[in-house]
Order: structure tokens, then C-alpha cells, then sequence
């Protein structure tokens, strides 16, 4: 790890005014930036530590929604009442990611800005435009099981590797920002962005920006909902595909349904159009199969990730059937029903 | 102390030492310490824990598992000064020869070990399980201690003796 200068801002003003700079990072939790510069893959010269700013708390918000501090821990996230009650969805997508000392320490600012685990990003002798513009991208051609299938572009196939932000998609969170701008709230649906011609740039945070929270409006997906995460072992595992589902079934039909999908692209998928053709449907699986086709319209192999097709498609079905009967994943007994 | 790599490389940047208030098993102390010191590092290195195990040094494993303020992390991925004012134990803390800690009993009753390395980790992880109260059912264990690994397989034995502490408790 290089040296760098550390500060430890009390206010969220302070860490602001602290973060303008190229080589400066915030530092929360750690477990992805610690271990980023262990591997000289990022080096700061300036580390902010903001785990002392009063961003810790999970509070009410107007019209019966909640308010995800950025410094609460992802485990304390998963297993606060509030959240298990209200959004099961969430929890259950937390506690399927990374360990549970992992979760102890993550935040869910920090897990919202986690970095690609592409292996080339992580191994600074190969070329990488996310890592160094301009260098090239080894994945393409190279090892890329783990890679996009969707939104890729020629110059990065990485996924984002949350399992939290593919719940937060489902259920249409909010990201509140503050920075030397001011304040910002921006939809999670454009926080993560496509790679195309600048894949350095991961989502749309400005240079100094810091999150202070995230806002979950008022949903009632406390049923018929499932986060089905595939991987290559049961636990301790980044998602090869993972699917959320949030649905509303009324009178034996389907009167809402939201899928997300992880560990397929850039950002969580997510296709509001496609989600139309589920409208008014009777849960079957033509009708899921038909949805996943869509979901998936434009999907691309790289090679060694082709598998990742049938695989989502597979899931999208099995997922969608979880959550129309009202039998969601469990994160503890991980046999697929 | 640990010292960076790559030194040269690296524009200078004004650093410093940072005074850290740790209660590390009892007993508080102060230190200078620099920044870039994980926990782990100050553990084995500073202060002469060496309970507590290097396996991956990347969250992987789980061998460096540590509780700060009774709750389970990875030491390697945590920077000692970010902890200032916390409450450490390791595994030293948690029993000694003669005075074994529940878990470490059970541990060598239920044969939940082979070379041991893994093992530090996966008691103060299991300690941490057992603070965080939501374990009780063999599924529930098993996925709760899955940020340990062992690469000895001692894991059916492991979830036993975790498993007879919890029932203990209960
Ligand atoms: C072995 C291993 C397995 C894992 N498995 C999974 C998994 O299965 N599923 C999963 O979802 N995740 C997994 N993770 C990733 C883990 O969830 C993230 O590392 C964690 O969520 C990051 O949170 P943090 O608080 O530790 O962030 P940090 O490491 O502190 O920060 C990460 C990045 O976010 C920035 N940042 C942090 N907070 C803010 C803020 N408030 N505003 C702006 N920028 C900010 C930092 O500057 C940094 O660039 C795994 C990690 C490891 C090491
Ligand atoms: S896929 Fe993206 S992150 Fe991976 S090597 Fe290519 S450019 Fe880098
Ligand atoms: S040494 Fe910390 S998790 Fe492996
Ligand atoms: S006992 Fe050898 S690694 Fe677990």
C-alpha cells in the first residue's frame, strides 16, 4: 500500500471541503478500498476517513418511506426490523453478498460505490481501460466468465458485483449526494452507468461528491418478492447471475411486476418496458419465459460467460415463480425451489 | 512496525503518524500509528498477537477475524487509526491455557480443527455469530460461519462445536 495524508472529518461539510482532489478517496467501511490499494490498484494520496460523520442512522421519511444512512453497516441494514418488516427484499439481497464480517464492515454507501471485480482490473501488469484509459481491456478475448452479457461495450465488459444494489433497483431507491455543488438526489436507476467510451467512470457521482444516504420509498413488496442469487459455490460468492423480483398479485393476476438483474452488466438491468409484458398476465411460465426473452433482448456472450444466458434466462423464470407464490429465496437453506 | 512497499515510486505527500487509542483484550493503550497499518498488521507486528492469522490479507478467508466492539470483522481490511476509541478482541482475549473459552473447549472436544490455522478466525467468528443472536439451526450456522474458511475441511466438526455452545447458552 503507498503512503498517503489522512484526515478524519467530523462534519459532512468538512469531509466535503476535504474531498476535492484527484487522488482523494472516501474511506467507510474499507473491505473494497483497503483491498484496492493493497493491490496498487488505487492509490490516494489523500485517504478522508468519514466513519466519524453522523450519516449512521435509519430514520422514517415523509409518506412512509425510509432513509438508509451511507455509514450504517450493510449487516445492521439487513437485520434492522424496519427493513426485515417493510423491505424483505433488501435484506435478503444483503445477506446473500460477501460474509458476515464482510457485512459488518461494508456500508452501504461503500457497497453502492464498490469497484468491478474483474480480474484484469485487479491486476495492474494487464491492460485495463477502467484501471488506465486508453491501456486496452485484457477480459475481451481473455478470462471473462464473470463478465457482462448486457450493455457492454468494446472497450469494458465488467458487471458491478452488488447484490444490495440489485434490491435497491427493484424498489426504485433514491441516492442523496451532497458535494461542493450541493445536494443532489439522484435515481438509482442513473446512479450506475453503462461502460461505452469512458469505463472509468462507474456511475455518475461528480469528483469530490459523497453519498450521504439512501431513500426507499413507501413499497409494499413484503410477499410476493424473492432474490435468487446463482454462484459458483452456495456462500462466501459474487453472483454469476442474480435476479430480484418485486411483484403485486391481485385476483390470481399480475397487477405489478419489477425484476433486476446482477451480475449480467455494468449496472442492474432493469427493463420497465419489459416489465409491461407482465401486466395483467396469469403467473406462468410462458409468460415469465416470454418476459426473460425480452429482459434479455441483445444479450452477448463474450465466450467463456455464454453460459450466463440460459442461466439468467432460467433464473428470470424460476425467480419470477418464487415470487407469484409468495415462496422467496431462502439466504440460509439454499436449495433452489 | 510494517512499512509501505514502493515508497519511491509515489509523490511524497505530507504524512504522519496518528495517535490511536485502542483497548486491545483489557488493556487500553495509546500509539503512533501509521495510516496505512491495518489492524492485522498492528496485532502481529505492533503488538505481538499472534493469535490472530495472515491467511489471504484480502477478506477472503476470514483467518483475521477479530471482534471490534463484539462485532466479527476482517483485521486485514481494516486500518488500525480508523478504530481510535474501539474495544478489540482477539483470541487471546477470548481464553488462555487453563482458562478456555467455551468455545475453544468445544472446539477441541468436537476434534474442529486439524492444523489450526483457520481456527483463531473461526472462534471469534463464532463468537460473534453467538453475539449477533441469529444463528440457531445447523442451516443457520453453517451459512453464518461461511466467511471462515478451513482448508483442512473441518467444517462438519466445527458447526458441532458451535452448535453445543449455542445449546449451551440457550
Ligand atoms: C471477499 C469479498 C467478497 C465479497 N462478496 C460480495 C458479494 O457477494 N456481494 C456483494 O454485494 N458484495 C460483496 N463484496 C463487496 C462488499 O460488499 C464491498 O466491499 C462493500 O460493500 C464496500 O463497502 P465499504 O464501506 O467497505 O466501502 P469502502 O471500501 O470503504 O469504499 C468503497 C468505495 O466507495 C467509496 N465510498 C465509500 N463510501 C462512500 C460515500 N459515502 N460516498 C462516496 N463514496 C464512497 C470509496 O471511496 C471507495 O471508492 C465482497 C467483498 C470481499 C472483500
Ligand atoms: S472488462 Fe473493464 S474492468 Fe475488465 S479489463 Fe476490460 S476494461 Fe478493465
Ligand atoms: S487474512 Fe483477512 S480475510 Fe483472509
Ligand atoms: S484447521 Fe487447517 S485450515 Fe482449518
Amino acid at each position: 500500500m503507498n503512503r498517503f495524508d489522512y484526515a478524519r472529518p467530523a462534519s459532512v461539510a468538512e469531509a466535503v471541503q476535504a474531498g476535492a482532489g484527484e487522488q482523494v478517496r472516501f474511506l467507510a467501511g474499507g473491505t473494497n478500498l483497503i483491498d484496492l490499494m493493497k493491490e496498487n490498484v488505487d492509490r490516494p494520496t489523500t485517504v478522508i476517513d468519514i466513519n466519524r460523520l453522523p450519516l449512521n442512522a435509519i430514520e422514517e421519511l415523509d409518506g412512509g418511506g425510509l432513509r438508509l444512512g451511507a455509514l450504517v453497516p450493510n449487516a445492521e441494514t439487513a437485520w434492522d426490523a424496519r427493513v426485515e418488516q417493510r423491505y424483505p427484499l433488501l435484506s435478503s439481497a444483503i445477506l446473500a453478498g460477501a460474509s458476515p464480517q464482510l457485512r459488518n464492515a461494508a456500508t452501504n454507501g461503500g457497497n453502492l460505490n464498490q469497484r468491478t471485480r474483474c480480474y484484469y482490473f485487479y491486476d495492474v501488469a494487464t491492460p485495463c481501460n477502467k484501471r488506465e484509459p486508453g491501456s486496452g481491456c485484457g477480459a475481451i478475448g481473455g478470462v471473462n466468465r464473470i463478465h457482462a452479457i448486457l450493455g457492454a461495450s468494446d472497450q469494458c465488459i465488467a458487471t458491478h458485483p452488488s447484490d444490495m444494489c440489485v434490491a435497491l433497483a427493484v424498489l426504485d431507491a433514491t441516492v442523496q449526494v451532497t458535494g461542493p455543488e450541493g445536494d443532489r438526489a439522484i435515481p438509482i436507476a442513473d446512479y450506475h452507468r453503462l461502460p461505452g467510451d469512458e469505463p472509468w467512470r462507474d456511475n455518475t457521482l461528480k469528483p469530490g461528491e459523497l453519498v450521504t444516504g439512501i431513500d426507499l420509498p413507501a413499497e409494499d413488496f413484503t410477499q410476493t418478492y424473492t432474490y435468487l442469487k446463482l454462484r459458483d459455490r452456495l456462500s462466501y460468492a459474487f453472483a454469476l447471475v442474480s435476479i430480484a423480483v418485486a411483484m403485486r398479485v391481485e385476483d390470481g393476476t399480475i397487477a405489478e411486476a419489477r425484476v433486476a438483474l446482477g451480475g449480467v452488466a455494468h449496472k442492474p438491468w432493469r427493463s420497465t418496458e419489459a416489465e409491461k409484458l407482465l401486466k395483467g398476465q396469469h403467473p406462468s411460465p410462458q409468460a415469465f419465459g416470454t418476459f426473460a426473452d425480452a429482459l434479455l433482448a441483445g444479450a452477448v456472450g463474450q465466450g467463456e460467460n455464454d453460459f450466463k444466458i440460459p442461466l439468467a434466462r432460467k433464473g428470470i423464470v424460476r425467480a419470477l415463480k418464487q415470487a407469484a407464490e409468495a415462496t422467496p429465496q431462502s439466504q440460509t437453506d439454499k436449495r433452489v425451489a | 512496525m510494517p512499512t509501505a512497499v514502493n515508497t519511491a515510486t509515489y509523490a511524497a505527500v505530507p504524512i504522519g503518524t496518528v495517535p490511536t487509542t485502542l483497548t486491545i483484550n483489557g488493556e487500553t493503550r495509546t500509539r503512533a500509528i501509521e495510516p496505512w497499518t491495518t489492524l492485522l498488521d498492528l496485532l502481529r507486528e505492533g503488538e505481538d498477537l499472534i493469535g490472530t492469522k495472515k491467511g489471504c490479507d484480502h477478506g477472503q478467508c476470514g483467518a483475521c477475524t477479530v471482534l471490534i466492539d463484539e462485532r466479527r470483522i476482517n483485521s486485514c481490511l481494516k486500518l488500525a487509526v480508523t478504530l481510535d476509541g474501539a474495544d478489540i478482541t482477539t483470541i487471546e482475549g477470548l481464553g488462555q491455557p487453563g482458562d478456555l473459552h467455551p468455545l475453544q473447549s468445544a472446539f477441541c472436544n468436537h476434534d474442529a480443527f486439524q492444523c489450526g490455522y483457520c481456527t483463531p478466525g473461526q472462534i471469534c467468528s463464532a463468537q460473534g455469530l453467538i453475539n449477533e443472536g441469529k444463528a440457531k439451526t445447523r442451516d443457520e450456522v453453517r451459512e453464518l460461519m461461511s466467511g471462515n474458511l478451513c482448508r483442512c475441511g473441518a467444517y462438519s466438526n466445527i458447526v458441532d462445536a458451535v452448535l453445543d455452545v449455542i445449546g449451551e447458552q440457550a
